[in-house]
């Protein structure tokens, strides 16, 4: 479970997350949605303590990532926004060193890559270096890697941006497999579609603080509106006036 | 701290592969430094060793007005041509090239040498060619000694001992071992190691930190569990064993190469045997650390790998800089000084090609203070690696 409590963040003057306070729960998907600039990938980032909240809190299962975030980070997976591989690493190799840093031992941790493998269906790329792959086989391996230690919570970063449809019914299939195996799971987007389509929670923001939070359903019938979509561009057009 | 070697052995394994840290680490920098030394120290050598004995070629315009002087040449090695130049033609003929220097000899030289009055010569030679100074002086001492000659000759026949004309006689008393006199032109090779040393590691500070930010690998980086510093502490790690790869090569090239170099028949003698090169490297080694603290923690400071590769050409010009302030300063080795990094190390593997004793306080506090050093700058890396800033 992933809990942010009154989240604050300013870069100088620029507040870029004025109070965020959310609750994704276990086997449940979250969807973070909000225009460009709402404050989604900072929120995030403070969620899987990258960077460290000026005000407020975010608890992972209970572990304060401010005050604890080792514990913190071992229960996180996190795919953060256009993640890098190592280019003369193989996909395998990339995901071991993860493994490794994980705290997983040698044994086990090849057990699990060769597993994820299987899953995310990259056994033709795995042992190429990652020097000439494209978009779909550097996201799975970076979603690979993130899975590594099994966490029980999955934080992602705008996940389907350059994934063609293919890798994108892939990802869905994916994450509604680690809901139904009891995961949390909380990603970022502003495609409408990819977050009507998957969540089971949406939360709206916009301007560094929440607007909405309910299921679909409810957001829709909140704004007396026909589709999320409408939904989502009564709210947010109501902050711009 | 297995942290610190999962990452140690990644980055080391990653660069591995990376043929532009090969290229630098193992290759261009132990060969190069080498063989560029070697190659100009032989040409150097060759050519010193090869002015004194060759014939000198002399042009000589009127040499029927001092056939004795020309006899005097001759025995003395001197190949003498006849020309038929006048004052502006021998001008030409030697700004031209076409001869190295004309000896004119005035009409009123025999008539003058006969009454005693000082005999005029006119030397044409051009003081902006460099190869032909050598020569042009091996002429003029010629010269000088037949003008010597024959003033001792008069004044034996005036009956007054020639002696009186040299009433000090200055001896020069060379003492130099052979070991030292190599040490001058050596003196460039403790800098070449130093730099060559710096280079070996200098890609893999930089993939491994401002790379890796340009990457986007750094972010899912930090999200692993493990206390931050022990991530640049791990990288640190891979930049040393780097360096260490490419001093040992070095060293151990240059070993070689020099005694291929044959400075022996020029009276020198390299002392840098294996024994020598082992203790070279032992006396570098606490440079590493410092090193590669150094150049990781620029890198990372960078925006990018472009600007990382523009301040680390920089960082490579440090070690020069305590070298050349003792160079303008005319610094000589003593205790305080061994505090100095690179300075220290500069002083005793000098005084270790020259095959002086080293002593064992100096080279303590050159371990010491370098090693001082290079733990704070990797306790300044592990900080700023705990800063959110770095994600830039």
């Amino acid at each position: 479970m992933i809990e942010a409590q009154r989240l604050e963040k300013h870069f100088g003057a620029v507040a870029a997350v004025r109070e965020v306070s959310l609750r994704a729960a276990d086997g449940r998907i979250t969807g973070l949605l909000g225009p460009n600039g709402a404050g989604k990938s900072t929120t995030l980032r403070m969620l899987y303590t990258v960077l460290r909240p000026d005000g407020g809190d975010a608890l992972i299962d209970g572990y304060s990532a401010v005050r604890e975030p080792l514990t913190a980070r071992a229960r996180l997976g996190v795919l953060p926004h256009g993640a890098g591989i190592y280019p003369n690493l193989t996909a395998r190799e990339n995901i071991l060193y993860f493994g490794a840093l994980q705290g997983m031992a040698r044994a086990a941790r090849r057990a699990r890559v060769a597993e994820l493998v299987k899953l995310l269906e990259m056994e033709e790329f795995a042992d190429r270096p990652a020097r000439g792959f494209s978009q779909g086989e550097r996201v799975r391996t970076a979603l690979a890697r993130a899975l590594v230690h099994s966490p029980r919570n999955l934080v992602l970063d705008e996940p389907t941006n350059g994934l063609d449809v293919m890798a994108v019914r892939a990802l869905r299939r994916l994450l509604l497999q680690l809901r139904d195996a009891g995961h949390c799971v909380l990603f970022s987007s502003h495609v409408m579609q990819e977050v009507s389509a998957l969540c089971d929670e949406v939360v709206v923001i916009a301007h560094g603080v929440v607007l909405e939070h309910g299921t679909p359903e409810q957001i829709r019938a909140r704004a007396a509106a026909a589709t999320l979509e409408e939904a989502f561009v009564r709210l947010i057009g109501a902050t711009d006036r | 701290m297995r942290a610190i070697l999962t990452v140690f052995a990644k980055e080391f394994r990653e660069n591995l592969r990376e043929r532009r840290t090969l290229l630098s680490a193992l290759i261009l920098g132990p060969l190069l430094g080498p063989l560029l030394l070697a190659g100009g120290l032989s040409l150097r050598l060759e050519r010193g060793a090869g002015e004194a004995d060759r014939p000198l070629a002399l042009a000589v315009a009127h040499g029927e007005r001092a056939p004795n002087l020309l006899a005097f040449l001759r025995e003395h090695g001197v190949t003498v041509t006849t020309v038929a130049y006048d004052a502006a033609a021998a001008r030409e003929a030697v700004r031209a090239g076409r001869e190295q220097q004309v000896l004119e000899i005035d009409e009123d030289f025999a008539p003058r040498l006969g009454t005693g009055a000082p005999a005029p010569l006119q030397l044409y030679a051009d003081a902006s060619d460099l190869a032909a100074a050598g020569d042009s002086g091996r002429l003029r001492a010629l010269i000088q000694q037949y003008s010597s000659l024959l003033g001792r000759l008069r004044l034996a026949a005036r009956g007054i001992d020639p002696l009186l004309m040299a009433p000090i006689a200055v001896q020069d008393i060379d003492v130099s071992t052979p070991a030292s006199r190599s040490v001058l032109i050596l003196g460039t090779l403790s800098y070449l190691i130093l730099l060559t040393m710096l280079m070996g590691g200098m890609y893999l500070a930089i993939d491994a930190t401002a790379g890796e930010r340009e990457r986007g690998s750094l972010e899912p980086l930090l999200t692993v569990p493990v206390p931050r510093q022990q991530l640049i502490y791990g990288k640190i790690l891979a930049t040393c064993a780097y360096m260490i790869l490419s001093l040992a090569l070095t060293v151990t090239a240059f070993a070689v190469v020099l005694r291929f170099t044959g400075l022996e028949r020029f009276g020198m003698s390299v002392n840098f045997g294996p024994r020598v090169a082992l203790e070279v490297i032992l006396l570098t080694l606490p440079l590493v650390p410092l090193g590669a603290a150094l150049m990781t923690l620029v890198a990372a400071y960078t925006r990018s790998y472009r600007e990382a590769q523009t301040y680390l050409a920089l960082v490579l010009l440090v070690p020069t800089v305590p070298l050349a302030f003792a160079g303008l300063l005319g610094l000589r080795p003593h205790l305080a000084l061994m505090a100095v990094p690179s300075l220290s190390q500069h002083f005793l593997i000098t005084s270790l090609l020259r095959a002086e004793g080293l002593p064992a306080g100096w080279v303590a506090l050159s371990v010491g203070a370098t090693l001082a050093l290079a733990a704070l700058l990797v306790a300044v890396a592990g900080g700023l690696y705990r800063r959110e800033a770095l994600l830039g």
